[in-house]
């Protein structure tokens, strides 16, 4: 078995990848820009929300149930998927999904494929694997063209092409869709990809998907989506493959109710996406003939093994954890070398591959909780991290290089008994030595290279995470969890 | 491949052996659902809100009385000058101008849907919280792919079919469930360009709500 998480396998260290982007100051002027305006946007839409609390504790409750009971919620989807006309396929790694899917393509007599943004697909390298055995892939969703034209790599779960501004955009649009004239207002890029993909929906008889929730009660899936491209590959093909995380699925039709009021104002800081679509298996006279689901593991049941990291699974891909990690903001989503990024990739990626690969991503944080205070489902992002930290020391115990040795020193903190908490205590009167005029300019072990690039501000008296919910509401922002 | 189903559910079950009892449904049944399920408006506050919300997304609203309605439907159409409208499949008698002549649903193949001007469903439910419609596409609804290729959609809302939060919405689908659903909130949009939020991707890029009252 190979787990791939996208190109992770060759990704540089994080603290070696950041360093480029952090010289790009169009980048990260993109990168602030995007994850400014919806912030803004999700407090907005989560203060109204009376509830928002009592919604995240059963979200998170309900989740950790289904993946207390997995085996059995998958079992339940597959037959009710089943009886509604779907077939579902199991795949153990990226290369199996990728197989069933091309074979299933070829088996249609197809040699092309409209696509709905899905992360999954990206990490198990789809469209790659399609394109080796002939079948042309084409991304529909806004920002995932602008990625596929400009050959460039997704930078957030969200909106992946929020590291391009306008000009950037039509300079792809300009060269890839021969349209030497378009103009550069966020209107023409719009109205050129409605054109340009107008009619792929309407020829292309194979489309491919994720998915946001798999119904174990109902055998539905769950498509959350803006544009309405997501409607297009969904109706209109007549065969329609959707890839899933088997961490995906969702006990009940009524819990739908949680998460859609949790997902968008999390995700895009509106109150309802403007499309959500469900189905089931197939409906005769509307849609696809043909509906095939594939149950991908890569990896998750590792995670699952895992009880301290087990809540990963729990996540439901909003990325307001990467919109409000100081870490992300500063360097975009392509540091982390993986379809993953931010926080959530952060833990998520080395877990994915057996923390034989990704090893310097449980370090690229500063442990400041803006991630915990804004997830939906209260994935104690800070806690796995410092778990995994412990478990990258653990298991390079061979490795003499001193940086390993200096981990290997900050894990005896980080797994003591009371861990977040001690190591944030301990972290505040260790630091002294390391302090320089209210900066911290050497961190030892691997942060040292984040360091060395990103003057940190020093902790005390307060908590980072005080510090930064201080320095949030004097830039005008307000604290949004 | 049905070795890989057997494997991957026996490292699930491996992966899973702290988890102690494996009561499913009464675990499920003890989770705590402290969120509001009901809402608190009156009616009139309620249709309100729901107005105020469909406008918030750049949906057109406008309100009528039954008897109003096929008169209301003429105007809306004529507003924008649409002649070649496609009515959906089964929408109940009378409520459509009948002086107008329209596409029957049956009659229009994908090229039609493509080309005409707009479209008139009714549906299923609508909630005033997030200024959504929900369609089950039965009859009257239309098959999904009608109410997505055409650039104009107008849908009809009865007032009783509005409720004030997501929960009451989904408990009213219930029975529902494994139709082909589809949640409508204001017109297509993306923001994936500078955050700029631009309507009308691929979807409608003009969302019509009449709401009878
Ligand atoms: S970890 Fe939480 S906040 Fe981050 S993407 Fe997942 S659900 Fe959203």
């Amino acid at each position: 078995m190979t787990i791939r998480v996208g190109e992770s396998a060759e990704a540089p260290p994080f603290q070696k990848a950041a360093l480029p982007l952090l010289e790009d100051p169009q980048l990260r002027k993109n990168v602030r820009h995007a994850t400014d305006v919806i912030q803004r946007k999700r407090g907005l839409v989560v203060a109204e929300q009376t509830d928002w609390q009592e919604l995240r504790n059963a979200a998170s409750a309900i989740k950790a149930h289904t993946l207390r009971h997995l085996d059995h919620y998958l079992v339940q989807f597959e037959r009710a998927c089943t009886a509604g006309g779907g077939q579902v396929h199991w795949a153990a790694d990226a290369d199996e999904a990728n197989r069933i899917i091309a074979g299933l393509v070829k088996q249609y007599g197809g040699n092309e494929v409209i696509k709905i943004k899905t992360m999954t697909s990206d990490e198990t390298g789809l469209n790659e694997a399609l394109e080796r055995d002939g079948i042309r892939a084409h991304e529909t969703d806004l920002a995932e063209l602008i990625i596929q034209l400009g050959r460039d790599r997704p930078s957030h779960i969200v909106v992946p092409a929020l590291h391009k501004n306008r000009s950037q955009v039509r300079e792809i649009f300009r060269e890839r869709m021969h349209l030497p004239e378009l103009g550069d207002q966020p209107e023409d890029l719009t109205a050129a990809a409605r054109h340009y993909l107008r009619e792929k929906f309407l020829n292309v008889k194979i489309g491919v998907c994720g998915a946001n929730f798999l119904v174990a009660e109902t055998g539905s899936v769950c498509i959350v989506e803006s544009e309405g491209n997501g409607r297009m590959c969904l109706t209109l093909p007549d065969v329609l493959i959707s890839l899933a995380g088997i961490e995906k699925v969702i006990p009940l039709f009524q819990d739908l109710e949680v998460f859609l009021q949790l997902l968008p104002r999390s995700a895009t800081g509106e109150r309802m996406n403007p499309y959500n679509s469900l189905w089931t298996g197939v409906h005769p006279g509307d849609g696809p003939k043909h509906f095939h689901v594939v149950l991908l593991d890569n990896g998750r049941t590792g995670i699952l093994a895992d009880a301290e990291a087990r809540q990963t699974l729990q996540c439901i891909r909003c990325a307001a954890c990467l919109n409000a990690c100081p870490v992300y903001r500063q360097t975009g989503g392509h540091a982390y070398g993986s379809s993953y990024s931010g926080p959530i990739g952060a833990i998520v990626t080395p877990q994915l591959l057996n923390m034989r690969q990704g090893q310097t991503l449980p370090y690229a944080s500063s442990l400041c909780g803006a991630c915990y205070e804004v997830c939906p489902v209260r994935i104690n992002i800070p806690e796995v991290l410092i778990h995994l930290r412990g478990r990258v020391v653990r298991e390079q115990k061979s490795t003499l290089d001193p940086e390993a040795l200096a981990m290997k020193a900050a894990a005896a903190i980080f797994t003591s008994r009371t861990r977040f908490e001690a190591a944030q205590r301990l972290g505040r009167l260790g630091q002294a030595p390391m302090v320089s005029k209210g900066w911290m300019r050497n961190l030892p072990g691997m942060l040292g290279n984040w360091t060395r690039v990103r003057d940190l501000r020093a902790l005390p008296p307060q908590t980072f995470r005080e510090w930064w919910k201080a320095r949030e509401k004097a830039a005008g922002k307000g604290s949004h969890a | 491949m049905p070795e890989t189903r057997e494997e991957i559910l026996a490292r699930i079950r491996s992966a899973l052996r702290d988890a102690g009892d494996r009561e499913v449904a009464a675990e499920r049944a003890a989770i705590a659902r402290g969120y509001i399920r009901s809402g608190h408006l009156g009616p009139e506050a309620r249709l309100h809100l729901f107005m105020d919300r469909l406008r918030d997304y750049d949906a057109h609203v406008v309100e009528t009385s039954a008897d109003s309605l096929p008169r209301t439907i003429a105007a809306l159409l004529a507003e924008h000058n649409q002649k070649k409208v496609i009515a959906a499949a089964g929408l109940p008698e009378g409520l459509l101008p009948g002086e107008l002549s329209f596409i029957p649903e049956k009659q229009a193949d994908i090229q039609d849907l493509n080309d005409c001007d707009g479209i008139v469903t009714i549906c299923t439910s609508a909630i005033a919280a997030t200024g959504t419609i929900v369609l089950t596409h039965g009859p009257g609804e239309g098959r999904r792919r009608l109410t997505l290729l055409p650039d104009r959609h107008l849908c009809v809302v009865r007032a009783e079919q509005v409720v004030e939060t997501v929960p009451e919405a989904i408990e009213r689908l219930g029975g529902l469930a494994t139709h082909p659903l589809t949640f409508i909130s204001g017109p297509s949009a993306t923001a994936d360009i500078e955050m700029t939020r631009i309507r009308g991707v691929h979807g409608p890029r003009f969302l019509e709500v009449v709401l009878v009252r």
